[in-house]
């Protein structure tokens, strides 16, 4: 596998002082103290760190579902912190393709359909079929996401998740919910997406063995990145052990 | 202190969660219980208050008049098996003269005996004492009469008895079990101004009729276990040979037969309309319970695998169900006493009783209770044996996801609806839940029904006024002689001040008979090409009456099981007793009474007395009209004058008062209905798809575009609702119509489109706030904790 991440001059996320502090009554959780980061367009980087330690909350604020308390995200260039819902509706429909540890597929539509969803609303999206083909379930096409394995229906979150040709694809535990074979398949069709459309893709995982997989690797701890670390050489999905 | 279980904090909790969605629910329920008292209170107020008074005052149960019958019959007709007690009299129409009234009053002239009180229909004094013997000036008059005018005892006016203007002092106000609803010659609800009933001796009526020793009205009262047919035909037989028209009993009687209507109208009321609220808010209930038992699907496992009883889960939702009616049940009671008491004061206003009291009896509120706290448990039954039936270790791990069928799309390749996929899942979700979809869709045409069931009324009242007041009785006024006279009395008519145009009648009463079917009623001769009062064809087109035959209305054809065609008994009631077959020729159209129309020629040979008229109808010139009612007022040979445009007038003026109340009641109930039924299903669809909403809103869809998936869903109920409510209205429009029809009037089915119309936007506009308000929800949904949670 190709180790070096697709080079370009202007960072695709330049993330700089990212302070998230949650208060619930008297209680303060600082989730996220200070933090900085830069992702290239076509990397992948893979974010581990305990619960707790701010990966998600992270994701959701360059995802743009949340706001920081202080501190600047940019995204190609553009300030998000500062967004208003609408902007940051248009972002995530424009830029971001998502993929959650449980799917989040619509029950009343198929697979082919719930593709559909998102390429119906996108600017320049590729054909459903294709995108299910991309992660090899051009036959399941028709089937509802109560007829599909677990692993299925997370590939028809990656289908759907890259079709309208995303610039950042964000993972959170995408396999947290399956066992290790039907996890490498999708880790497989992550890397393939990531290689084939060079979409940006950031997966967070409570699992280690994944991080072999990435370019780039963080590590978080209390709301800090720990230590952030090159893959020298990246290794298949399927040679990742669980 | 009283310390509450774990499981009752949880369901005091739940509660003040679930408090926007149970409180729709009570009022749905309030609704039903406040009908229901409302409705069953009044009919126990109405019955109660009639059964006392009829009792009190001797009201009779068998009615007759005749022309002139001697006294010595009194002794035969008591001896009829069967009868009571009986009281002849003599009871005349008068005109009367109020001092600053530019129309004249028109009113029944009553006598009582000399001595004591009557044996039948006795009078209820309210104040003053009745006229003394001997004295030929005294009078007491009817209460809403006296109240109208503002007379008391000491007051006095003028009236016209048989010809002769007579100063009358009034000594006593009075209430009448023959006059709880009075109502005047022409008139379609009371004129208290324009209609008084006078009481006055016997002896000084005798004098006045020159009836002495002679009676020409007659009242009995039946024994329990009386023939009351029998006792009707043989007072017939003693009454026929002087001029008797017929007896009947208290069913047609105007005054009781208006109460029987109004009864009628709240017994409908009360059976009806109740039960549409509960199965409204046992639906509701259903849903609400459904959807909270599938939340706590886990909570429910674990109370189980805890020790927790079926029996017990199924009491905590039970109570659950039970707080929410008690809280319907509480909001109605108190909104069903107040309109009640409403309504007591309104039947005030009608219904000349000496007391009304809305029935306030605990049993009313303990079966409003038991009926709703019932449908309500019904309503929650499926959902709680759901989650008794839930094995522990089933309910503790998620549901099996919900499975769906592949239909508004097509292929995935070839051939694709034009639905975006937005819709599609609106559609899917409607067709996955076919009951729940059906019932929301009933629900919510059920107030699109009730408020067609409410309004068709205007549109049947305007069709009747337009049919009686424009189509069929054009005259300003009809003047009915105190005897037959000769043809020439038309011309004296012509020639009162400020009469266009006046058109001759003559009415007989006769008995009909088709084999053993017969009715009495009266024959109206017209002139064949009459232009100012006209009889009305099927289609409400002008008849020009043949020179022979007789046209009946529809539902007296009906009563004698007559087809045009066929040949009628007619035998008048002139004492002669003669029977002549007569053929019908045809049917006529009435909402009021059972009519029968000829020709006023072949009347005039049907009775074999040779030319006669009994009044006359007239055009008046509206410049001159107080003239008119001068002249009136000194004419003696002028019984009673029946003024249609002012009756119409009065009628217009009841009606819209009336209406404008039930319109609003009905209005409201329907907008409560609306909301309870559209309220829940939103937030019911809001909670199950919560998860799959945000994630819309996740992918970047607007809070617009996921609200369509929502208003789609409901978007498609309401307005599949639509027609089935126009349906359902027409339906029971048709029952309530049919409800209404009596001898005396019935009312058309006539709905207008605008009215479908109306009772459309009503419905959709309060769908419309309740979705919006449920919208604003998905403004706030939390984002993020959705995608960390499961189903």
């Amino acid at each position: 596998m190709r180790s070096d991440p697709p080079t370009s001059t202007l960072p695709i996320f330049a993330v700089s002082g990212l302070t998230k502090v949650y208060r619930t009554g008297d209680v303060e959780v600082r989730a996220l103290n200070g933090v900085d980061l830069a992702l290239e367009a076509g990397e992948m980087a893979v974010m581990l760190g305990p619960s707790g330690s701010g990966k998600s909350t992270l994701l959701n604020i360059v995802g743009g579902l949340d706001r920081p308390t202080e501190g600047s995200v940019k995204f190609k260039g553009m300030e998000l912190s500062g967004a208003s819902d609408r902007q940051l509706t248009a972002y995530r429909r424009d830029h971001v393709g998502f993929v959650f540890q449980f799917y989040n597929l619509i029950p009343s539509l198929t697979a082919w359909e719930n593709v559909a969803l998102i390429t119906e609303v996108a600017a320049k999206p590729m054909a459903p079929g294709d995108a299910l083909a991309l992660v090899g379930l051009e036959s399941r096409m028709n089937h509802f996401p109560a007829q599909l394995s677990g692993g299925e229906q997370q590939r028809v979150a990656i289908a759907r998740a890259i079709a309208k040709r995303p610039d950042v694809l964000l993972c959170d535990e995408p396999t947290g919910a399956l066992d290790s074979a039907t996890g490498i398949i999708v880790l497989e069709a992550l890397a393939r997406v990531n290689e084939e459309t060079g979409a940006t893709t950031a997966i967070i995982t409570h699992n280690a063995g994944i991080r072999k997989i990435a370019h780039r690797v963080f590590t978080f701890l209390d709301g800090r990145i720990a230590s952030s670390e090159i893959n020298e050489t990246r290794v298949k999905p399927s040679e990742v052990t669980w | 202190m009283i310390r509450l279980s774990m499981l009752d904090r949880k369901l005091v909790r739940d509660l003040a969660r679930l408090w926007a969605q149970s409180l729709a629910v009570a009022l749905v329920m309030a609704c039903g219980v406040m009908t229901l008292i409302l409705a069953m209170g009044a009919t126990r107020a109405l019955e109660d208050t009639r059964a006392a008074f009829y009792d009190r005052t001797r009201f009779g149960d068998v009615f007759a008049t005749a022309t002139r019958a001697p006294e010595s019959l009194k002794a035969e007709i008591a001896a009829i098996d069967g009868v009571s007690a009986v009281e002849t009299r003599i009871a005349n129409p008068v005109i009367i003269e109020i001092t600053g009234m530019a129309e004249p009053a028109t009113g029944m002239l009553i006598s009582i005996p000399d001595h004591g009180e009557p044996a039948v229909n006795r009078l209820y004094l309210r104040s003053g004492r009745l006229p003394e013997p001997g004295r030929t000036d005294e009078a007491a008059i009817i209460e809403a009469f006296a109240e109208a005018h503002g007379f008391r005892p000491g007051d006095s006016f003028d009236v016209l008895i048989n010809g002769r203007k007579r100063h009358l002092s009034i000594t006593g106000i009075t209430l009448s079990p023959e006059y709880v609803y009075a109502i005047g010659p022409g008139d379609f609800v009371p004129d208290q101004k324009r209609f008084g009933v006078i009481h006055m001796h016997r002896t000084v009526l005798e004098g006045a009729y020159d009836m002495k020793g002679a009676f020409n009205s007659v009242s009995l009262t039946l024994a329990r276990n009386a023939d009351r047919k029998d006792v009707m035909a043989r007072l017939d037989t003693i009454l026929k040979p002087h001029g008797g028209t017929g007896a009947y009993d208290r069913t047609d009687h105007m005054s009781d037969a208006f109460l029987d209507t109004e009864l009628t109208q709240l017994r409908a009321m009360a059976q009806v309309i109740p039960p549409i609220f509960l199965f409204i808010s046992a639906f509701l209930v259903n849903m609400i319970l459904s959807r909270l038992i599938a939340l706590e699907r886990e909570q429910i496992g674990l109370l189980k695998a805890v020790g927790y009883s079926n029996a017990a889960i199924a009491w905590h939702y039970s109570k659950l169900t039970l707080l929410i009616s008690l809280v319907g049940v509480v909001i109605g009671a108190i909104a069903g006493t107040y309109l009640g008491q409403g309504m007591a004061a309104l039947y005030g206003e009608f219904y000349s009783f000496p007391f009304l009291v809305f029935s306030q009896k605990p049993d009313l509120y303990v079966i409003s209770m038991l009926v709703t706290f019932a449908s309500a448990l019904a309503g929650a039954a499926n959902a709680i044996t759901g989650a008794v039936r839930l094995p522990p270790a089933v309910a503790m791990r998620p549901p099996a996801p919900t499975g769906y069928h592949s239909i508004f799309s097509g292929t995935s390749e070839g051939f694709r609806l034009p639905f975006s996929q937005l819709t599609i899942m609106a559609l899917r979700h409607l067709v996955r839940w076919p009951m729940r979809t059906a019932l929301t869709t009933l629900g919510t045409a059920l107030p699109v029904a009730l408020l067609i069931t409410s309004l068709f009324a205007l549109d049947s009242i305007d069709h009747m006024i337009d049919t009686v007041w424009f189509r069929a009785d054009r005259q300003d006024a009809t003047l009915t002689f105190t005897a037959q006279a000769s043809e020439d009395a038309i011309r004296d008519v012509s020639r009162l001040p400020g009469v266009l145009a006046a058109e001759p009648f003559r009415a007989e009463a006769a008995t009909l008979r088709n084999g053993h079917r017969s009715r009495i009623v009266q024959i109206v001769g017209s002139d064949p090409d009459t232009d100012i009062s006209r009889v009305l064809d099927q289609d409400f087109g002008a008849i020009k009456l043949p020179p022979a035959g007789l046209l009946l209305s529809e539902r007296l054809a009906e009563h004698l099981d007559l087809a045009p065609g066929d040949q009628v008994e007619v035998e008048l009631s002139d004492g002669q007793g003669r029977r002549v077959p007569v053929p019908l020729v045809g049917l006529t159209n009435s909402y009021v009474g059972l009519t029968a129309n000829m020709s006023r020629e072949a009347l005039d040979r049907l009775s074999g007395q040779g030319v006669r008229i009994s009044g006359a109808r007239v055009i008046v010139d509206e410049s001159r009209i107080g003239e008119l009612y001068d002249a009136v007022k000194q004419t003696p040979a002028i019984a009673s004058v029946a003024l249609q445009g002012v009756s119409r007038k009065r009628f217009q003026e009841v009606i819209e008062e009336n209406i404008g109340i039930s319109i609003t009641i009905y209005v409201s109930l329907a907008v409560i209905i609306t909301f309870g039924v559209i309220y829940n299903s939103a937030r019911i669809q809001l909670s199950e798809r919560a998860r799959e909403l945000a994630s819309l809103r996740v992918f970047g869809f607007t809070n617009a575009e996921v609200s369509k998936v929502l208003l789609t869903e409901l978007g498609v109920m309401v307005v599949l609702a639509q027609p089935l409510g126009w349906l359902i209205g027409r339906g029971f429009s048709e029952l309530v119509a049919k409800g209404f029809e009596s001898d005396l009037f019935r009312i058309p089915l006539i709905i207008n489109p605008p009215t479908y119309a109306v009772s459309s936007l009503v419905v959709l506009g309060g769908a419309l706030v309740s979705a919006l308000i449920v919208r604003r929800r998905i403004d706030r949904l939390d984002l993020i904790r959705v995608l960390k949670t499961r189903d």
